[in-house]
């Protein structure tokens, strides 16, 4: 009797899953396996042509592709942009949530709007203001630091500092999304820690140091997996902003998938290309949970 | 039923009636790129008034999206009827099956006659004897130099050999001193170290184009040529964004010669000192033995009709309407782009000018670079492998042998492809035994 209510209850919980999981089979998984399948290919313009010059090549892709100095320079320039921008993006967007939500702060609404507004905006609008603003002659940046006293930089067209002006842009655009979820989780900090800290003497910057951070601790890793996820994939700051260049120096695994794939049109490398980016994703992400497993603080 | 509800069934039947009486001209879609896709619309409203039946519609299309926009279009079978087509992009195009071939058209045609155009462009349009395009605007590379620095090292003319053309460089590199230059080369560039491998000969690639011929003697020697003229100083190892104002720089003599392209004609009247106007010309270029080598490459854009297009007859008439004299002509004073027909040469306001009759005097000696789909990837390993033996970060032969690698590699899967259809020997030149 019992198993009988049973079976019908799981009946009915497949009949609601379904719709949903259909979609999630067709849209998400279809596309995955079908990736790695062309992976395992050289599709490419000929095989657009006539279908029947498709050849299973195996690994012929991945080894080609990680024995090739384009990738690696790929992947420095991913790693760079992760490691600067990544660290940068989450202490700014803390330091930003800490501002906007403090006991003193005035027009709190404003600022959190103001600061989420890049976000939401279009970004190819932004890479036109950008690059004016990056202008080695006429931008508003090295007019400050002429100012300041230091010579012009030519922010996107010297190898040395392309990327680091991407970063700051990429920076400027997305720490808006990630100071909201701090914003969230300050809110449900309980007042009576502050008080108790304050209470027994302890300092503004004691209580920044000793109350917010490590409450934030479960935020804080959440903000800092989607920000590395999101970072490793970038691909529309550069290729509006510089389109790889100058000499390579902005290339992302991500762009470098897009050239291989739509521009030269050998899909089966571009595949192969996707999946050694989700392989590295996965790795960082693995690093990351760990570290923070082995430090329980 | 009331009168109403019938009349709301039989409206739209009405309305279809009148759209189909009212506009039965076949609609004929064309798509152009940049500056060319807004200039024609001009010239299409005219081809529409003497051809009542038909309608053209041009959408314009950005050169920088251009190749990905037609893939996707083939791939999604929307492409339009026809299309403006840089001609080292036709044998891409073929390969998918994309293009209609012309030969019957242009056989049939009254207007429309191979000879009526440069050889060397007509032949960029020909794949394996058939041709697929129509020259629509032609495009290649001549000298740009200071008419002034030259005569002051002792020139009053452009050398026509390889020889000569390096002493005047040393003549004209010894007035620039040490922070000068003779001429510029940007290391960004394929097309010098291509020119000079086309003037030595060189197939580039060989065996049906199913391996790279770069380290053989005559690419090699040309290319030797090239690294000379950086390792005795004589063009500085920059790339183009290195240069920030390129024609200040030339006004200001850091270097006096610089082989480019007909839209620079425009760009140095326009951003010269008025001090200057008189200074500059043109010359085709030099070659190895003498000025008949002096090959140049053979560039510009053709237009080519769809396989799927539905409207071929009238597509066609638009393709001979663009390329008769009279509109090329027109083409020309809109754009400044050169024009493909040999007839429109014959014109005043192009033969009085002699900085562009220079160009015409190169188009005589053009060569198409190879018909091969992977021609633009090849290009982009020479320019990487070049910069490499430019800074010295390798030999010429090192850098050569690794050009060759490459591209055995981009080609591999042409040559299985040829293999199978038995047009290159089996396992020709096999780089695995020489590897191991």
């Amino acid at each position: 009797m019992r198993s009988h209510l049973e079976k019908r209850q799981r009946r009915a919980a497949w009949l609601f899953l379904a719709p949903a999981l259909t979609l999630i089979g067709v849209f998400f998984f279809l596309p995955i396996v079908i990736g790695f399948a062309l992976s395992l290919t050289d599709f490419d313009i000929y095989a657009i042509g006539s279908i029947d010059t498709v050849r299973f090549v195996g690994a012929d892709n991945y080894q080609s592709t990680l024995g090739s100095g384009e990738f690696w320079n790929a992947f420095r320039n991913t790693a760079y942009f992760v490691f600067l921008g990544g660290p940068l993006s989450v202490i700014v967007s803390l330091a930003g949530a800490i501002l906007v939500s403090g006991r003193l702060a005035r027009f709190k609404e404003i600022f959190r709007t103001l600061y989420f507004a890049p976000v939401i905006t279009t970004l190819v609008a932004v890479a036109v203001v950008w690059r004016s603003l990056y202008h080695p002659r006429y931008g508003l940046m090295n007019y400050a630091l002429a100012k300041l006293g230091i010579p012009a930089i030519d922010w996107l067209g010297d190898p040395v500092w392309a990327m680091p002006a991407i970063v700051l842009m990429a920076v400027w655009k997305t720490f808006g999304y990630n100071m909201l979820i701090f914003v969230a989780g300050l809110i449900s900090i309980p007042e009576e820690l502050y008080e108790a800290a304050e209470v027994d003497g302890a300092s503004a910057w004691q209580r920044v140091l000793h109350v917010t951070l490590p409450s934030l601790a479960p935020t804080f890793l959440f903000v800092s997996l989607i920000t590395l996820i999101g970072y490793f994939q970038v691909f529309a700051e550069p290729y509006v902003m510089t389109q790889g260049g100058p000499v390579r120096s902005t290339v992302t695994l991500m762009l470098l998938m897009y050239e291989e794939g739509f521009r030269w049109w050998r899909m089966g490398n571009a595949s192969a290309i996707a999946f050694l980016l989700f392989v590295i994703t996965l790795v960082g992400t693995m690093i990351q949970l760990k570290l923070r497993k082995a430090d329980p603080a | 039923m009331n009168r109403r509800a019938w009349l709301m069934l039989l409206l739209p039947l009405l309305v279809a009636g009148c759209g189909k009486g009212r506009d039965e001209r076949s609609l004929v879609r064309f798509w152009a790129m940049g500056r060319e896709g807004e200039v024609v619309q001009e010239l299409v409203r005219d081809f529409e008034e003497l051809h009542p039946t038909i309608r053209v519609e041009v959408q314009q299309i950005p050169w920088t999206a251009a190749h990905e926009k037609l893939l996707t279009a083939h791939v999604g079978d929307s492409s339009p009827d026809l299309c403006q087509l840089g001609n080292t992009w036709i044998a891409e195009f073929v390969a998918l099956h994309a293009l209609e071939p012309l030969g019957d058209w242009v056989d049939r045609s009254t207007t429309i006659t191979p000879r009526g155009f440069f050889p060397g462009i007509w032949d960029t349009n020909v794949i394996d004897g058939t041709p697929y395009g129509v020259p629509w605007y032609v495009d290649t590379r001549v000298l740009f130099y200071r008419k002034d620095v030259l005569a002051q090292a002792g020139y009053d003319a452009m050398p026509e050999t390889w020889a000569e053309w390096r002493q005047a460089m040393t003549a004209v590199k010894r007035l620039a001193g040490k922070d000068g230059y003779a001429i510029l080369l940007p290391t960004n560039e394929f097309s010098q170290p291509v020119i000079f491998g086309l003037q030595m000969n060189s197939p580039l690639v060989a065996e049906n184009g199913t391996v790279g011929a770069f380290s053989k003697k005559p690419f090699r020697d040309a290319f030797a040529f090239y690294i000379g003229l950086f390792e005795d100083g004589l063009a500085p190892p920059v790339s183009n964004s290195e240069v920030s104002n390129l024609y200040q720089e030339f006004a200001r003599g850091y270097f006096s010669m610089y082989v480019t392209g007909p839209w620079n004609l425009g760009e140095f009247e326009r951003r010269l000192p008025p001090a200057l106007a008189d200074e500059w010309a043109t010359a085709p270029l030099p070659g190895p033995g003498g000025i008949e080598t002096g090959v140049s490459l053979a560039g510009g854009s053709s237009i080519v009709l769809f396989r799927s297009s539905e409207r071929k007859e009238a597509a066609w008439k638009l393709i001979e309407y663009l390329s008769a004299p009279a509109q090329q002509l027109r083409f020309f004073a809109l754009t400044g782009d050169l024009p493909a027909r040999t007839e429109s040469w014959q014109h005043e306001s192009i033969a009085s000018d002699p900085r562009i009759t220079a160009f015409g005097e190169q188009l005589k000696r053009v060569v198409a670079t190879p018909k091969i789909p992977e021609w633009e990837q090849i290009a982009t390993r020479i320019m990487i492998r070049a910069e490499e033996a430019i800074r010295g970060s390798a030999t010429i032969d090192e850098a050569l042998e690794a050009l060759d690698r490459d591209v055995d590699v981009i080609l591999d899967k042409r040559r299985w492809l040829l293999e199978k259809r038995g047009l290159v020997p089996e396992s020709p030149t096999d780089g695995d035994g020489d590897a191991s």
